[in-house]
């Protein structure tokens, strides 16, 4: 089953002429992948198809052993980040109080795997680690807003201010 | 420099840098290997091949742990051998067991290592097990990671032998798997159906699409003609599916067998093989002597065909225009023969055996039907034959030999070494030489081009003209011949390209011999032996000496590169990409 994401690509001209130049500077050195595979989720926040056939024609380096890099180290995506980024923290304070019945909800409501994003490109999860807010556990975040002191009957109404 | 050790108390004096596995193999002590490939795969992580070593903190891979001097080393003590049981228990915990059912049952190296082991509580480590789904989206091959162990032989020679890469491990702990990129199918991506994936695969993970129910039916169906050729190559290496040694030539049982399953007329591609020489070698003097491109290259291995289309297509104008010879062999059962033999095309199902399963993919190649029907219409592999002749429960070994039918098992030297790197080229050479100078030429044997080298080189002069030829296989090589012709850093006239290393005698559709074979053995070698000694045997040992090819141009197609024969002796190619467009 093709794990390809479902998102249309959406880069653009400048994004392009950026990983250009980006590969183009890595390019003779060695074990080049990895160092090219960062700059280009910094350049588009994850790694779409179309920026690894870019990559695999300039290394010469097969899509097959492209995609075995990239999910082999939790760093990359091949999931676009939403416009509302929401992460649940699985930290061992919000996790004890009830973070994972949290993050069973948002999943529930959007319809979304941790690591995923919605079609529309709207939300994405994260599940993160401790964020630092134990005292507020347990904690949600999106994008810069803090939810502190959650019970999964919260989750509705946060997530409804985002949806319009 | 020079190592003194011990192993199994058995004194042993090796070069610095050799492994523990190869120091041993020296004084006849077997260590097993699973994921071990000699130079393509040494990534010790299977871990079957541990041994103590005295002194060290813990057992040590031996395909890739070198000598020291004064090592003592112990490849069968109690710690090894537990440790090599608990891996295969391992293994087996996220392995799928049906094995009674596998088509590598009885060829498995798993199930015999397991045999050897004694481990029989499969069940110990039963758990969880990694999600997979079967592949058999490609018209060659089927993928069922629910039988893989990972142990990446499959991906060493698709990158190194190959020059491919569509598959690799993708995630990583209990999630990896190997796969194509994205998880996409198979016939999704840029592979080249070469197949050597699957006879390098240990276990049924990798194996060809069966058609042998095509075959029964067609035998079964009164209202067909089934006519069946066989490949050079495949004479070479059936015997091993029946233990014999490899390297037994066993032409005349298989014929025999062929007939007992009932098939209407026992054909040899060798004839078309030599009915390919004239077209090609035809081309080429054509070629040179009005300036047409060259390099020219074959185009008999559908393998290296495809490759060219995906990863080389600036080459495609290079590419001989001639039909493979299983193509040709169709084309011409069912254009010249069936008008002889007032066969409708419709009603003949042409058979093709193969060392090869990319002939699977070439049979339903765009512009491969002479007659308005596909010119052949199943391929089986030299193992598929050797399954169906074990199902009708006819042993190969006890057979009485037989001979081809006529007209199209008629065949000379030139034809059988097909099946071999070198062999199109020598066999082309033979005729183009003859033809070039209208003499008979003092020596037919160019052995320069023989010998399973990745990449071998000759210049002949021919009527004052030096004529610089190439031979190459795996495509791999192909790419390194390629990209100095490219650069303009060699110039040849002619070049033979066989997707598989060492030509079709070691073809993805040859019977499977494990690594601890392979790995010591040069099994092409073996089996294009028998395919040398045949063509010396041979009273004609030229292409344009074979009178059924004599007779065919005479009666049907008037000379080689005739219109007709352009229209039904050869075909087109088309640039794909490796990439979504």
């Amino acid at each position: 089953m093709s794990k390809r994401c479902t998102i249309p690509f959406k880069g653009t001209k400048e994004q392009e002429a950026q990983l250009r130049a980006m590969i183009a500077d890595h390019k003779d050195q060695q074990g080049a992948l990895m160092p090219i595979l960062q700059g280009a989720q910094e350049i588009y926040g994850y790694l779409p198809y179309e920026v690894m056939t870019i990559i695999s024609q300039e290394l010469k380096i097969s899509m097959a052993d492209i995609y075995g890099v990239a999910t082999f180290y939790a760093q990359f995506s091949l999931v676009p980040k939403g416009e509302y980024k929401i992460g649940v923290c699985l930290g061992t304070a919000c996790y004890v109080k009830g973070a994972g019945d949290l993050i069973d909800k948002v999943k529930e409501i959007l319809n979304l795997e941790v690591g995923g994003c919605t079609p529309d490109g709207k939300f994405s999860l994260e599940a993160t680690r401790c964020i630092g807010a134990c005292g507020l556990a347990p904690v949600m975040t999106i994008n810069d807003d803090v939810y502190g002191r959650l019970t999964v009957d919260q989750i509705p109404g946060i997530l409804k201010k985002y949806m319009d | 420099m020079n190592v003194n050790l011990k192993i199994n108390g058995i004194d042993v004096t090796v070069p610095k840098g050799t492994t523990i596995l190869e120091a041993a193999k020296t004084v006849g002590v077997e260590i097993p290997t699973l994921c071990y490939m000699k130079e393509i795969n040494e990534i010790g992580a299977c871990r079957i091949c541990v041994v103590e070593v005295k002194g060290a903190r813990s057992l040590v891979a031996a395909c890739v742990y070198p000598v020291n001097e004064g090592m003592e080393v112990y490849t069968n003590s109690p710690a090894v051998i537990k440790a090599r049981k608990t891996t295969l228990e391992l293994i087996l915990s996220n392995h799928n067991r049906k094995c009674l059912s596998c088509v590598r049952s009885d060829n498995c190296e798993l199930q015999k290592m397991c045999k050897e082991f004694g481990v029989e509580d499969c069940g110990r480590f039963d758990g969880e097990k990694t999600p997979t789904t079967v592949d058999d989206s490609a018209p060659h091959m089927i993928r069922d990671n629910s039988k893989c162990v990972l142990c990446r032989r499959c991906v060493a020679v698709c990158k190194h032998n190959q020059g491919v890469s569509v598959i690799g491990a993708v995630e990583r702990g209990f999630a990896t798997s190997i796969n194509c990129a994205f998880e996409d199918e198979l016939a999704s991506s840029p592979c080249i159906s070469c197949g050597q994936c699957i006879v390098n695969c240990p276990t049924g993970a990798l194996t060809e699409k069966d058609d042998t129910a095509k075959v029964w039916d067609a035998i079964n169906d009164p209202e067909k003609t089934v006519i069946v050729q066989t490949a050079p190559a495949v004479r070479a290496a059936l015997g091993e599916e029946f233990g014999l040694p490899i390297g037994t030539n066993v032409e005349g049982q298989m014929i025999a067998g062929l007939k007992m399953l009932g098939f209407d007329k026992v054909f040899d591609t060798n004839f078309t093989a030599d009915l390919t020489i004239m077209e090609e070698g035809t081309e080429f003097i054509d070629r040179v002597q009005n300036g047409g491109k060259l390099p020219i290259i074959t185009s008999c291995s559908p393998g290296w065909v495809k490759y060219c289309e995906y990863y080389y297509p600036e080459f495609i104008e290079n590419l001989s225009s001639c039909k493979s010879p299983q193509q040709m062999f169709g084309a011409v059962t069912k254009t010249w023969y069936a008008e002889k033999n007032n066969l409708d095309p419709k009603n003949i199902v042409c058979v093709s055996v193969m060392p090869c399963v990319a002939k699977k993919f070439e049979l339903g190649r765009d512009d491969q039907a002479a007659a308005g029907v596909p010119d052949v219409d199943v391929s089986i592999t030299t193992r598929e034959l050797a399954k169906m002749l074990k199902s009708a429960c006819i042993d190969l070994k006890s057979l009485p030999v037989a001979e081809y039918d006529n007209p199209l098992g008629e065949y000379t030297g030139a034809g059988v070494i097909f099946g071999a790197t070198g062999g199109v080229m020598e066999a082309a050479l033979r005729t183009a030489v003859e033809i070039l100078t209208g003499k008979e030429a003092p020596s037919i044997d160019f052995v320069d081009v023989r010998g399973t080298e990745g990449i071998k080189e000759a210049t002949y002069n021919v009527n004052g003209m030096d004529i610089n030829v190439c031979v190459c296989s795996g495509t791999a090589n192909a790419a390194k011949v390629l990209d100095a012709v490219k650069s303009g850093e060699k110039n040849y006239h002619f070049i033979e390209i066989m997707g598989c290393p060492g030509g079709c005698v070691n073809g993805g559709g040859q019977p499977i011999q494990p690594a601890s074979v392979t790995n010591f053995t040069d099994v092409r070698a073996l089996r294009a032996k028998v395919l040398y000694d045949i063509d010396a045997a041979c009273a004609r040992r030229k292409s344009h000496d074979n009178p059924v090819v004599q007779a065919i141009y005479n009666e049907y197609f008037e000379k080689p590169g005739s219109h007709k024969a352009h229209k039904i002796l050869h075909t087109s190619y088309v640039a794909r990409s490796r990439y979504d467009d």
